[in-house]
């Protein structure tokens, strides 16, 4: 287990009912942006909205809480959230920018941070960045696919998607639920030769994976990550239990808690190395250090 | 520690990299204050390339092949410079000049404008159009204190010469390396590239060749270990 560096790892759950019924599980990611917009920590946030199309999200500028609020919940395809940094530090001007992502948004972001070099006056901006646990992610048709035909439910009938306990899960008008299997072939291939689970650059990351549903396993990974975690968590926005309290029986079968979170993460560097020196046998180029 | 002698070269360019040079306003100082600026037209009062070696030169703009100066300016610069750096698209890869033909008033006569290294051997290439200031100080700074592990990027041979959107087909799509983050996007100077369905599309007729987008693709390099210090 590495999980990258960080400072502290808990359990968190949001106490506010109104978060905790739109947030995908402990509603974290919600709660901090709202926290730290209402503290003046943050001015704006991009996160992913929803779109007019069902299921396909809009990278949004959000300076509202009502904004985050309405982005909340998990989407599983595609949001290139870093295209909105600029027009937020420009045309909205904001200058204390929060960015939640997938791991390698974050990275992304942390590159153009240190070589952005179509990034003029944003490095000194982003002032948060929170990362989500992320296993693969799929192209809009392809999760559409995975709705449609193997789930069998219209795409527009679903509320909510969960993936855990080995399964792909759909809410909504009806719920269904397909063995995690069937879906891989539509994960986009960019993806495989992602070796971080924790989003390990991010200043918070977090994500279901390792807590009971409505919980949410926390990293606070920088000092200012873990400042404002810290005076959230004070404030009493959120519920707080040790990670100990989730571990598995030494004999179990099942994992859980981080021992769980350990596995997967390094199921996917274990299975990154392999993609990546299956591509360089091809001769195909592959980022230099992006096996960490 | 002597101050390492900077020459700014300034050939075929608008002066926009140098105007963003000089808007990290404050920053500015800790530059000029960390270099001995030998030669600069618009910051120092030098008319021609001081006698001996410098230890950097910065070289703006791409030569004009029609016209002898630049030419040999630029042959000059490399034979008295320790480091040449091409500084900004137009010097680095060729950017908006890829487009010029001739036949425009006053020097109807000069039509090839080419990015430095087709006449000389360049040691860094920083793309952007301009090129944000932030990372032309972090650049400076890391030359100055001799930060190599951060310098590395810049003096790879793929970040100089030609480049344009195309890039991203070419060197992280069809890699199957694009994960659909919009990086690229948001470093286009002319709004070139929109994501569409989680990937960059791509406007060649808005593009102008700097070379952004790619550089700053964190599927073409990703500095790990920079990154992590970051993470205090």
């Amino acid at each position: 287990m590495s999980f990258g560096t960080y400072k502290e790892v808990m359990a968190l759950k949001a106490k506010d009912g109104k978060i905790g019924g739109v947030a995908q599980d402990g509603g974290v990611v919600t709660t901090l942006l709202c926290y730290a917009l209402e503290k003046g920590v943050i001015d704006g946030a991009l996160v992913a909205g929803k779109s007019e199309t069902p299921w396909m999200p809009k990278p949004t500028i959000a300076t509202t809480k009502e904004e985050i609020i309405a982005a909340a919940g998990t989407k599983y395809t595609i949001s290139p959230v870093v295209s909105t940094i600029k027009d937020a530090a420009r045309e909205y001007g904001l200058e204390k920018i929060a960015v939640v992502g997938t791991p390698c948004q974050i990275y992304a972001v942390q590159k153009m941070r240190l070589y952005g070099v179509g990034a003029r006056h944003i490095p000194d901006k982003v002032a948060m960045t929170v990362g989500i646990f992320c296993t693969e992610n799929f192209s809009y048709a392809g999760l559409r696919t995975v709705i449609e035909d193997h789930c069998k439910v219209p795409i527009e009938s679903v509320t909510k998607m969960e993936i855990g306990k080995g399964k792909f899960w759909v809410k909504g008008a009806k719920d269904v639920s397909i063995p995690i299997k069937e879906t891989h072939k539509y994960e986009q291939d960019g993806c495989h030769v992602c070796s971080d689970l924790t989003a390990e650059f991010a200043d918070i990351s977090t994500g279901s994976i390792g807590t009971p549903d409505g919980w949410s396993t926390t990293f606070a990974r920088s000092t200012r990550g873990k400042d404002l975690l810290s005076k959230a968590i004070a404030d009493g926005l959120f519920e707080k239990k040790s990670m100990d309290e989730f571990k598995s029986a030494p004999d179990a079968k099942i994992k859980s808690g981080l021992d769980l979170l350990g596995n997967l993460e390094k199921g996917k560097k274990d299975k990154a190395k392999k993609h990546f020196d299956e591509r360089k046998a091809l001769g195909l180029f592959v980022t230099p250090e992006i096996l960490y | 520690m002597t101050k390492p002698k900077v020459a700014y070269v300034h050939l075929s360019g608008c002066t926009g990299c140098l105007v963003s040079l000089a808007d990290t306003y404050e920053k500015l100082l800790d530059i000029l204050g960390a270099v001995d600026m030998v030669y600069n037209l618009t910051l120092a009062d030098a008319r021609t390339l001081p006698e001996g070696k410098v230890d950097i030169a910065i070289v703006e703009g791409g030569v004009c092949l029609q016209d002898e100066e630049s030419v040999h300016l630029i042959k000059e610069t490399r034979e008295k410079a320790g480091l040449v750096v091409a500084y900004g698209g137009c010097s680095a890869t060729g950017n908006v000049l890829n487009f010029s033909r001739g036949g425009q008033w006053n020097q109807p006569q000069h039509e090839s404008f080419v990015p430095i290294n087709r006449l000389i051997k360049v040691d860094a290439y920083i793309p952007g159009c301009p090129p944000a200031p932030e990372v032309i100080y972090n650049f400076c700074i890391a030359a100055v204190t001799g930060d190599t592990e951060y310098l590395k990027p810049f003096m790879a041979n793929e970040a100089g010469g030609y480049h344009c959107g195309c890039d991203l087909n070419t060197r992280v799509i069809e890699n199957s390396l694009c994960m659909g983050c919009g990086t690229c996007a948001a470093s286009c100077p002319t709004r070139a590239i929109e994501m569409v369905y989680g990937r960059p599309s791509f406007n060649n007729i808005r593009c102008i060749k700097c070379g952004a987008c790619s550089f700053a693709c964190p599927r073409t390099f990703l500095p790990v270990n920079k990154i992590k210090t970051l993470l205090v």
